[in-house]
């Protein structure tokens, strides 16, 4: 089986391998799509990682209030209803049924709808690590922060969460490296990224092996790239002394 | 706005669309449960054996598949697998071919963790009573693993059970597809798509109550 990379140096149209690979105006080369296609699977991970971190953060906080019942069971509801859906059903529910049901949601651009989908997906899974880092954390540093008059939110804000955080870098950062993966999830509803790419462009060259060949390098290219920032962050943040703790293994 | 109709929803649009499809679904994740801790477990035993040349190669196919997306992956096996066997195979055989591959890097993690987890007395105690490695790993460390590591094993299937629906990708027939299909036939997508919903929910949530009894029952015994 010959490989022919010059496939990518084709132009999108015509089909005539274009100098320097590149295309000129508004000719594009496979190598432009496949750019613009890594472009959009970064940006749903990124996008849809804000929302994961702060949606996650904000139910995994409500999950260990003391005195909430109502909160804690709420917290709980979301994380079974999130981890319990396959994401490509929640990425129908969010693109297909979400807009029947509610008509405004008919105007949000598909970005949109694919990154809340992977978002919230994603959040429950970093909530119950949230939840973790702060259970984590001996009983004692919540009554510290009690006794020196902080309020719950200062004490969350002061005491709690920056050791919680630091915590679970680990798990934050496989969980990062999932989203990636997980957008490839988001071809299902015609986003043109990574995976749709694919599917369309190895169909339409006739050479899916060079194709899938440079998608799975890209997916391995972004993970890593996630994992090295993460690396550097936990090598930045770390307090001398605390040792956090590793955690399991499994999951996607 | 609301105006949804289940009424669609009677035992032969059950037995038309959807228990081929639940069928599918469950038996994928059963095989692949399987395969995958049988072939996770070998894959385990090579990356711990210390020996280069069977740590190297489970190590690189292992992190390969773990940076890959699943349903890249599932891509390149209804691929590649025709291409290597000469002859058509079908999205549902691809898809249990797949899986297996794919869940084999993930239980072996688990397994490999589990392995790890079992005091290293135990093995030189096999040992000192004059058993083969084989017969040490399968009577004594193995057995402990695996106890040791039944929750996440389990925690681990449920994940499969919900990853089946992505063989969407090679348009195999699984659950989601049965519902999906379904919907088309009656015109009524939005309401096969959230009775999916639902029953994905079920059937997920229901194990992992199950998972979790199990640990507090392990939980006990310890």
């Amino acid at each position: 089986m010959a490989m022919d990379w010059m496939v990518f140096c084709k132009d999108t149209l015509s089909g005539d391998v274009v100098a320097g690979c590149f295309g000129k105006g508004r000719d594009i080369t496979y190598l432009d799509w496949l750019f613009s296609a890594w472009g959009w699977t970064v940006s749903v991970s990124l996008t849809a990682l804000v929302v994961a971190l702060v949606v996650g953060s904000i139910i995994g906080v409500i999950r260990t209030l003391p005195n909430s019942p109502w909160l804690t069971r709420f917290g709980n509801g979301w994380v079974e209803l999130f981890r319990n859906i396959p994401l490509l059903v929640q990425i129908f529910l969010w693109y297909f049924v979400l807009p029947a049901l509610v008509p405004p949601m008919k105007n949000f651009p598909p970005f949109i709808l694919v990154v809340l989908a992977l978002g919230l997906f994603t959040s429950a899974r970093i909530a119950e690590q949230v939840r973790a880092g702060i259970l984590a954390l001996p009983k004692g540093q919540r009554y510290a922060g009690m006794a020196v008059g902080f309020t719950t939110v200062q004490y969350y804000r002061y005491v709690l969460l920056p050791m919680a955080y630091r915590i679970i870098i680990p798990p934050l950062t496989s969980e990062s490296m999932n989203i990636f993966k997980n957008s490839a999830v988001a071809f299902a509803v015609s986003i043109p990224e990574l995976t749709q790419y694919a599917l369309q462009v190895g169909e339409e060259t006739a050479r899916p092996i060079e194709v899938y060949l440079a998608v799975t390098v890209l997916y391995a290219i972004s993970a890593l790239v996630i994992n090295r920032i993460f690396a550097w962050i936990e090598k930045r943040a770390r307090v001398p002394g605390f040792v956090a703790a590793g955690t399991g293994a499994g999951g996607h | 706005m609301l105006n949804l109709d289940f009424s669609i929803l009677n035992w032969s649009l059950i037995q038309n669309f959807i228990l081929k499809g639940l069928w599918f679904s469950i038996l994928l994740t059963a095989v692949a449960t399987a395969g995958g801790i049988f072939f996770g477990t070998l894959l385990a035993l090579m990356r711990l054996s210390g020996q280069k040349w069977l740590d190297a190669p489970a190590a690189l196919y292992v992190n390969v598949m773990r940076s890959v997306p699943l349903v890249m992956v599932i891509l390149w096996f209804f691929l590649l697998v025709p291409l290597l066997i000469g002859r058509p195979i079908g999205a549902e055989y691809s898809a249990v071919v797949t899986f297996i591959a794919f869940e084999a890097a993930y239980f072996s993690e688990i397994m490999r963790a589990g392995i790890q987890s079992i005091p290293r007395g135990q093995v030189f105690a096999g040992q000192a009573v004059g058993m083969t490695y084989g017969q040490n790993m399968r009577l004594v460390i193995l057995p402990q693993a695996f106890r040791n590591m039944l929750p996440v094993l389990l925690t681990q299937t449920i994940i499969l059970f919900q990853d089946t629906s992505l063989v969407y990708a090679i348009g195999a027939y699984d659950l989601l597809k049965g519902f999906e299909t379904a919907g088309k036939n009656f015109g009524r997508p939005i309401e096969t798509y959230l009775m999916a919903t639902v029953t994905y929910f079920v059937i997920s949530y229901s194990l992992s109550s199950v998972v979790k009894s199990i640990n507090r029952k392990i939980a006990i015994i310890r």
